[in-house]
C-alpha cells in the first residue's frame, strides 16, 4: 500500500534506479596501467545526437572503442506491431529525420512487395524525384557537418543549409511538411504534384551544380581537410563487406554495390548514372563519394523531370484503410542516402503487421567503427564518425 | 541464384548431418526460407559464404520473431458408456502447441549481386531452450543485430563475443519485443487527460490516493 504522502513522489527514486542509468565504466576487464578511459557523449556535439562511445586511450591514441546506444530508443517496432499498416508511415518519418521521403519509400516498397502491388507510372516518377532530392540535401548537409567537425565552424554548413532550404521548400510544396513528409502510400503517393512544381524543381536542380562547383572549389583541395581526412579511418574492402557496411561507406571502400543498380527497384533502370567508388576507403574517399553521388543524382533528376507522365498517382483499386495483406513475409530495401534501408514485414492476415522490422543503415555502418578508430588519435574519432553519417533517430529507433 | 531446393541438396551433400527444412512463404512473389538447426548453423553459413556459385558474403538483415505458445481447442468425438448404452459424446480437448523464437538472416552476395537467401534458426521453446548459434564468426555485420535480438527477445547466441544489451539499459529485466511483454504500470503519476494513463494509475494506486 502506498500512503498519500509518498504517492506524490516519483515511484522509483532516482537513487534506486538500475545501475545502467548512471555512467559506469564498461563491463569487461580492467583498464591497464597508464591507459585512460573516457566516455564521449551522449551530449557531445560531434556525436550528432545522443550517442556515446566508451574510449580507452593510450595518451591520445585510441586503444579500444565501444559504442553505447539506446538513449533515443522508443521501440518503434513494437509500436508498429500494434497499429495498422497505414498508421506506420508517419512513424517512419521519424527514423532518419533528414530523409523522411526515402524512409517512406522503403516501408511502402516492403508493403507493396508483401501484397503484390505495382504503383502507377506517374507515382514511380514522383518517387524517384523525391528520393533524389532527399539524397541531394542529405549529402550536402553531411559534408557541411563533417567540415564543421573538422573545425570549419559554420561556413560550409550554412552554404549546405542554404541549398537544403530550397529543396525543403519544394518538399513542403509537395507534401505539406518540410521534414515529416508522410507522403508515399502503398499503391502510389498521397497527393498529386501541385501546379508549377515541376518547373520550380527544374530551376532548383539546374542551379544545384553551381553550388557543387562552389563547394568543390571551397573544400576538396583544402589543405586542412586533406590532412585531417586522407589516410584517416581506413576501412578495408573485405572488412566493409563482412561488417555489412552499406551506402557511401561501402562504396568509399571500393565495393560496387548500389541497390539502385542491383535491385532495379522503382524505375531506376531507365536512367543513366554511374556509381562512384573510392580507392583507399579513408574519410576523404567517403567525403568525395557524396560529392560525386550528388552529381549523379542531378543526372537522374534531369532525366526524370523531363518525362513525368500524366495519369493517376494512386492505384484506385488499393484500399489503404483496413488494408489486410495475405499472410506471408517480405523484405523490401532501397538505397537510402545513408545506406541500405530495409523493412521486413510479416503479415498474419490481419490489419496490423505481425512482425515489423527496420534494418537501419546508420546502426549497422557503426559495426566497423572500432576497427576504423583503433590506432588513430582521439580527435580523428570525431572525423571518422562524421564520415559515416549517422542519425540517432535511426540508430536507436 | 540457384533454386532453394538445389542449394539445400548441395549443402546436404557437403554437410550430411545438417537438418534443413524449406519453409514456404505465404506471399507468392517473395522467396521461401531455409531453416537450419542450431548445431550446424555456423557450418552452413560458412558453406553459403565460401561456395563459389553462391558467395553470400553479406548478411543484410538479422532479426527475431516471437511465436508464443498456442492453445488450440479441438473437438473430439468420444464414445462413452452411459446406462448400459454407448453414446457418442463431443468433447473439447485443449492441445498446447509450444512456442518458439526464430532468428532470421537475409543473406545477399555483393560479389555476384544476387540474393536474398533467407536463413532461419529456431529455439526449442520460449523458456529454457533459448539458444541458437551466433553467425558473427562468419558475418561481422550480425554483431549489433544479434545483440539487439538478445536485448529485445531474449534469445541467447552461442559464440557471440560480446552479448550485451544494445538498446535497453543494463539493469533492465524483461524483453520488450516478446508478444507477452507487459509494460510496467508505475511510470507515470502526473494527472493527464489521457484516459488510458488515468485508468492505469487507478489500478496501481489505492482509491484514496486518486484525486477523483
Amino acid at each position: 500500500m502506498v500512503d498519500f504522502a509518498s504517492a506524490n513522489e516519483p515511484v522509483v527514486s532516482p537513487l534506486e534506479m538500475p545501475t545502467g542509468f548512471h555512467f559506469t565504466p564498461s563491463s569487461e576487464g580492467t583498464v591497464g596501467e597508464g591507459l585512460l578511459e573516457v566516455s564521449m557523449g551522449p551530449q557531445h556535439p560531434s556525436t550528432h545526437g545522443v550517442f556515446r562511445m566508451d574510449l580507452v586511450l593510450d595518451g591520445e591514441t585510441v586503444v579500444r572503442l565501444k559504442p553505447v546506444f539506446g538513449y533515443l530508443h522508443r521501440n518503434h517496432e513494437k509500436i508498429a506491431e500494434t497499429i495498422t499498416y497505414l498508421a506506420s508511415i508517419p512513424y517512419t518519418d521519424r527514423l532518419d529525420y533528414f530523409c523522411s521521403l526515402t524512409n517512406n519509400w522503403a516501408y511502402v516498397l516492403a508493403v507493396e512487395k508483401l501484397a503484390g502491388i505495382t504503383p502507377p507510372e506517374r507515382a514511380e516518377y514522383i518517387r524517384v524525384i523525391a528520393a533524389e532530392l532527399t539524397r541531394l540535401q542529405n549529402h550536402a548537409c553531411m559534408m557541411g557537418f563533417l567540415t564543421q567537425d573538422l573545425g570549419a565552424m559554420g561556413t560550409p554548413l550554412m552554404y549546405a543549409f542554404r541549398e537544403r532550404e530550397k529543396i525543403l521548400d519544394l518538399v513542403e510544396a509537395l507534401t505539406g511538411a518540410r521534414m515529416m513528409c508522410n507522403y508515399f502510400r502503398f499503391g502510389g503517393c498521397r497527393t498529386d504534384l501541385p501546379a508549377g512544381w515541376l518547373e520550380q524543381t527544374r530551376q532548383v536542380v539546374a542551379h544545384f551544380p553551381h553550388f557543387l562547383d562552389e563547394f568543390e572549389s571551397l573544400l576538396i583541395t583544402n589543405e586542412i581537410l586533406m590532412a585531417r581526412t586522407q589516410g584517416v579511418g581506413v576501412l578495408p574492402r573485405e572488412l566493409a563487406i563482412n561488417a555489412s557496411a552499406t551506402g557511401p561507406v561501402l562504396r568509399g571502400s571500393g565495393v560496387d554495390y548500389d541497390l539502385r543498380k542491383v535491385d532495379h527497384y522503382g524505375i531506376y533502370d531507365r536512367f543513366e548514372f554511374r556509381v562512384p567508388l573510392g580507392d583507399h576507403g579513408d574519410c576523404y574517399d567517403r567525403f568525395m563519394i557524396r560529392l560525386l553521388e550528388m552529381r549523379e543524382s542531378i543526372k537522374i533528376l534531369n532525366a526524370a523531370l523531363k518525362d513525368v507522365p500524366e495519369g493517376p498517382v494512386m492505384d484506385p483499386k488499393i484500399k489503404i484503410r483496413n488494408f489486410k495483406p495475405k499472410s506471408g513475409e517480405a523484405y523490401g530495401r532501397i538505397e537510402g542516402p545513408k545506406g541500405e534501408l530495409g523493412f521486413y514485414l510479416i503479415s498474419d492476415g490481419s490489419t496490423n503487421p505481425y512482425r515489423y522490422r527496420i534494418r537501419p543503415p546508420s546502426l549497422i555502418n557503426l559495426t566497423a567503427l572500432e576497427d576504423m578508430c583503433i590506432g588513430q588519435k582521439i580527435a580523428d574519432v570525431v572525423v571518422i564518425l562524421g564520415s559515416i553519417d549517422i542519425v540517432l533517430g535511426e540508430v536507436d529507433r | 541464384m540457384e533454386s532453394l531446393e538445389l542449394i539445400r541438396d548441395r549443402i546436404l551433400s557437403a554437410l550430411p548431418q545438417a537438418q534443413l527444412e524449406i519453409v514456404p512463404n505465404g506471399s507468392a512473389n517473395n522467396p521461401a526460407s531455409l531453416r537450419v538447426d542450431a548445431a550446424h548453423a555456423l557450418a552452413v553459413a560458412q558453406f553459403l559464404r565460401d561456395d563459389p556459385a553462391l558467395r553470400l558474403d553479406y548478411a543484410s538483415n538479422v532479426t527475431g520473431i516471437d511465436c508464443p505458445d498456442v492453445v488450440k481447442p479441438e473437438k473430439v468425438k468420444i464414445t462413452r458408456e452411459y446406462q448400459g448404452q454407448s453414446i457418442e459424446v463431443e468433447e473439447t480437448v485443449q492441445t498446447k502447441i509450444p512456442g518458439y523464437f526464430e532468428v532470421v538472416y537475409h543473406l545477399y552476395s555483393m560479389a555476384l549481386k544476387h540474393g536474398p537467401l533467407v536463413l532461419r534458426q529456431r529455439t526449442g521453446n520460449r523458456s529454457d531452450q533459448i539458444e541458437v548459434a551466433s553467425l558473427t564468426p562468419i558475418y561481422r555485420g550480425a554483431e549489433f543485430q544479434e545483440r539487439e535480438v538478445y536485448d529485445l527477445f531474449g534469445v541467447r547466441f552461442q559464440g557471440h563475443r560480446d552479448l550485451r544489451r544494445l538498446l535497453m539499459w543494463e539493469g533492465f529485466q524483461d524483453f520488450p519485443m516478446r508478444k507477452d511483454y507487459v509494460e510496467p504500470d508505475d511510470y507515470e503519476y502526473e494527472p493527464t487527460p489521457h484516459n488510458e494513463v488515468l485508468d492505469k494509475t487507478r489500478r496501481h494506486y489505492p482509491p484514496e490516493v486518486n484525486h477523483g
